[in-house]
């Protein structure tokens, strides 16, 4: 990113009704990615400067005990109705559950899930980390994971979405294909490193569970019309554009006993619609960048007197 | 810029949990709990019954649901009395209907200023549990542990003295301990916990004094969280707790006995344009086959976790 300017410089102004058009497999509309969030919260972690981990004194028991009720309960239920519909996992994983809980690692890993970096613990954030101690974490995330998964980590989502300016070269300069941090677009799409190629992911803030259980306190029957229109809308522009769609998850939200039903019911209609590719978000970063990448740039070029 | 290198260290980093106060296990990796007459869910409603001195303390924290005006502030003073004199009578009635047995957390104050409600808890057949002392009888880290361990020591007293019965169970206003809350809970001879919302059974808590029951009480399901936080209205509450129970049947079929605690708050749920409803998802519950509507200390004494 431009440190210190006004405009960060992470991608190019690209609107969305001049562009080449993203054709998925199998003639589908739009990618469906569910992102399960499986994060471990410290009872009792060490302070940083810039961001206080519990609103309350050590132990914040609610804050805690909530946080550890999506693994030791909801995970399994989110787990089984994505299997029982069909869609894999590609989780935004704190890997420190790598050590903590290899149980759950293994389970989704067999079951064909994708990891993704989410930092180590969602309680130790990246503000006011010097270049050598980002580059220690992200050096730590791609062989915790690849040490308990065998699978080499393609993307990123900041921990507790803490970041540093220099986050995004990084994690280009250690091979990352994908960041999950930035909300700007339906698509995936070129972003600005210094050196090799990195694009964003469409996660979801807005459909995210946090944002629609605790931000915007909708019942569990609401968000779940929430995500089908999401989908449909997303489904139906798609068939010009070829949208993404991410489904951003918390087993301590969604896996409550009131909210799993409804949420159920979405995944039901999203594997019967049949415009839908279920993927992962690895597959998904790995067809634009061997389809796409250059196309999205062709498209920006056209806007380069506007502002970047 | 740069942190302390101590922040990139991780000296918890291991199986298991971050400390040693239980271990790490799955909900649907257990021994099946078996309830009575072979039910499914234990639906375990928990009643927060509470008194609010109008002067109100912010040591260490201020109480959910306390004064918020200047003084005096005659309107929450008075609208927390409503739920008792009030609503907590039309709940109780409410349980009657469907013959339900209920845990009643209760300040110690309640049993000072009005043995009456306590006398009328116990001949319905309810259970009290330890509630401190009132309102302004927060626990969090900081606390002086002698006056934790007297807070603690006289709540008990003090409900024991007027219900007949020392509670066994103990709930911390808004859930909220310190590091020394378990081992002093132990200490004062308390059996279950209510504080810890990471699990839907009961499970055992350990600390250096010995161990002791927590019985989670969901806070996402309290009527707090769904009609007051959320401010969802009171059909879409009974739509998400039959929803809840729905799920639950059908995983108790698999993996055995399942609990949907209902953490009620007198001054939320006892209020005219609110109860209706309340009373016909209790109807709607007691038919069901598999509903077993229990205690607190019945459910902690049939799950029998070791």
């Amino acid at each position: 990113m431009r440190e210190g300017q006004a405009d960060p410089g992470l991608y190019d102004f690209r609107p969305y009704r001049d562009r080449a058009k993203i054709q998925w497999p199998g003639g589908k509309t739009v990618a469906v990615w569910v992102s399960p969030n499986i994060e471990f919260y410290e009872l009792d972690p060490p302070a940083n400067p810039h961001r206080k981990s519990w609103a309350k004194p050590h132990p914040d028991v609610v804050g805690y005990a909530h946080r550890d009720y999506g693994n030791r309960v909801g995970h399994y239920r989110l787990a089984e109705v994505m299997e029982r519909h069909g869609f894999k996992g590609s989780v935004s994983l704190s890997v420190a559950m790598c050590q903590h809980c290899p149980e759950i690692i293994d389970q989704v890993n067999a079951l064909g899930w994708e990891f993704f970096s989410h930092g180590v613990y969602n309680t130790r954030y990246s503000y006011g980390m010097d270049e050598a101690q980002e580059r220690a974490l992200i050096e730590d995330a791609i062989k915790t994971v690849q040490d308990a998964t065998g699978q080499a980590i393609k993307g990123w989502l900041a921990p507790a979405l803490t970041h540093t300016p220099r986050t995004l070269d990084l994690i280009a300069e250690y091979g990352l294909t994908y960041t999950c941090d930035l909300y700007h677009d339906d698509q995936p799409g070129p972003v600005h490193v210094a050196n090799g190629k990195l694009i964003s992911m469409p996660y979801s803030l807005e459909v995210n569970d946090h944002y629609g259980f605790s931000v915007y306190n909708m019942s569990p029957r609401k968000y779940a019309d929430t995500l089908i229109s999401q989908y449909d809308r997303l489904a139906a522009e798609g068939a010009q554009s070829g949208t993404v769609m991410c489904i951003p998850l918390h087993a301590y939200l969604i896996g409550q006993p009131h909210r799993i039903g409804p949420f159920e019911e979405v995944l039901r209609h999203i594997a019967a619609d049949g415009r839908a590719w279920i993927t992962r978000s690895g597959d998904i970063a790995d067809h634009f960048m061997a389809h796409d990448y250059y196309a999205a740039g062709r498209d920006a070029a056209r806007y380069m007197v506007e502002a970047r | 810029m740069t942190l302390d290198p101590a922040y990139l260290t991780y000296p918890k980093r291991a199986k298991g949990m971050d400390h040693d106060l239980y271990p790490w296990r799955s909900l649907f990796d257990r021994p099946p709990v078996a309830w009575p007459d072979g039910k499914s869910v234990a639906t375990w409603m928990m009643v927060s019954l509470e008194w609010f001195p109008i002067l109100p303390s912010d040591t260490p924290f201020r109480a959910p649901g306390h004064m918020q005006t200047a003084y005096p502030d005659y309107r929450h003073y008075t609208a927390r009395d409503y739920g008792t004199r009030v609503g907590f009578y039309r709940l109780l009635d409410a349980f009657a209907k469907v013959g339900a047995k209920v845990s009643v957390a209760v300040n110690a104050a309640i049993a000072e200023r009005y043995p009456s409600i306590i006398h009328d808890i116990v001949a319905e057949g309810h259970e009290i549990i330890a509630h401190s002392s009132d309102m302004n009888g927060t626990i969090a880290s900081g606390m002086d542990e002698v006056a934790e361990r007297d807070l603690i020591a006289r709540s008990l007293d003090t409900l024991e003295k007027v219900s007949g019965t020392r509670p066994r169970g103990w709930h911390s206003i808004a859930r909220s301990q310190s590091f020394n809350t378990p081992r002093l809970l132990i200490e004062a001879g308390v059996d279950y916990m209510c504080d810890w919302v990471n699990d839907e059974l009961p499970y055992r808590f350990h600390t250096q004094a010995g161990s002791l029951i927590n019985l989670p009480l969901n806070h996402e399901l309290a009527d707090r969280q769904i009609l007051v936080t959320q401010q969802h209205s009171i059909d879409s509450y009974a739509q998400q707790i039959g929803d809840a129970h729905d799920w639950l049947t059908v995983e108790a079929a698999q993996f055995g006995g399942r609990m949907l605690p209902l953490h009620l708050t007198p001054y939320i749920m006892g209020l005219p344009y609110r109860i209706g409803a309340f009373e016909r998802l209790l109807a709607d519950l007691a038919m069901r086959n598999g509903n077993l509507f229990a205690r607190g200390d019945q459910i902690v004494d049939a799950a029998a976790i070791s």
